[in-house]
């Protein structure tokens, strides 16, 4: 290895922390251009949502598993279960289901 | 009885600070077992246990640190990493825009930094679900909790590669996505937009696992596209009302 890994990890970092800081510092009031405030209100959502699914399938083992996950963790958080709850059901819900699948 | 050191006021951090610890819990779990999975990608890029925990403590980025570690083992220039790290971590851009507008204005520099030294899918998704303006104690319960999950639990990959059974990772590799569904549905549940949107999510983003040429592109391009498209569309179709003649109609 010809280069330092030491400034490999600082660039990283370097490049990671002012991805996240410059909006945060720069935005310093709230935006008043509806379409932007709208635009801004619907990211969160999608952006979690595409990255929730097809990937729940396919973190676990057995991709039936996955999807007891998905819908039982839809269900919980439907009916008002708190964030710990439904993290926590989708995790034992894979742990029973591939217990006894695989 | 609580007394300010800070000379804020006199209000109290503390039940901000253990209610963050508290939602960072499940964060903290999925990290470790995350993490782990990473650390092994760590090791495999000539990586040892303190530089992976380095990478992991100050990355803070799952496919960034990813996509880093693949450049490091393939002894690429310093502007190829840079370039990399920007490319996959550029949701995270977008999530702070997002998250800017949760801060109350007038919120000093200092909790702007280091609340976005963090700014990961989850601490995102739990900023965003908090009430109101966002505290940023609330944010610093959650990263004390979620950060070093994150950096040991990549040590610990880069040590023992195989510890966990592989049905104990698997478990615990959901935790992260029950979290996203606790936060996205019971908006949707509220506001019919958001439901739409968040099964329409769903759907393209299984179909761009299938497209040609989409199909190519790496995961985090892939949600920055839907991300973009899907969110000015329903922003061009749907924009939310104002909150002030919201709150006088009410």
């Amino acid at each position: 290895m010809t280069h330092n890994i030491y400034i490999y990890i600082a660039i990283m970092a370097g490049v990671s922390f002012l991805i996240r800081t410059l909006p945060l510092t720069l935005i310093r009031k709230p935006i008043t251009n509806r379409f932007l405030r709208s635009f801004l209100f619907y990211v969160p959502y999608v952006t979690l949502a595409v990255m929730t699914f097809p990937a729940i399938v396919q973190a676990t083992q057995s991709p039936i598993a996955g999807a007891l996950a998905l819908v039982l963790g839809m269900a919980l958080a439907f009916n008002g279960a708190s964030l710990f709850t439904v993290a926590a059901s989708c995790c034992a819900v894979v742990l029973i289901a591939e217990w006894i699948l695989l | 009885m609580s007394i300010s050191h800070t000379g804020e006021g006199a209000r109290s951090h503390t039940p901000a600070l253990a209610r963050g610890m508290r939602d960072g819990i499940p964060v903290g779990l999925g990290y470790l077992a995350v993490a782990f999975s990473l650390g092994i990608a760590a090791r495999n890029a000539g990586l040892n246990a303190f530089q992976g925990f380095l990478v992991s403590l100050l990355n803070n980025a799952s496919a960034g640190e990813y996509a880093g570690f693949t450049t490091i083992a393939a002894d690429a220039t310093y502007l190829e990493i840079a370039i990399v790290t920007l490319i996959a971590n550029a949701r995270y851009l977008l999530m702070s825009c997002s998250l800017s507008q949760k801060f109350a204005p007038g919120t000093p520099m200092r909790h702007r930094l280091l609340v976005g030294y963090d700014v990961t899918d989850e601490l995102f998704g739990l900023a965003i679900s908090y009430d109101g303006w966002l505290d940023p104690y609330y944010m610093y319960g959650a990263i004390l909790v979620a950060a070093p999950s994150w950096a040991v639990g990549t040590a610990l990959g880069v040590v023992v590669g195989n510890l966990l059974p592989a049905r104990v990772v698997s478990a615990l590799s959901v935790a992260l996505y029950g979290m996203f569904l606790a936060i996205i549905i019971p908006p949707a549940r509220k506001n019919k937009v958001v439901a739409v949107l968040v099964l329409l999510s769903f759907a393209l983003s299984l179909a761009c696992g299938y497209l040609p040429f989409v199909s190519t592109l790496s995961s985090g391009t892939r949600t920055i596209i839907l991300t973009v498209v899907l969110s000015a569309g329903a922003a061009l179709l749907f924009p939310v009302k104002d909150e002030v003649k919201e709150e006088n109609a009410a």
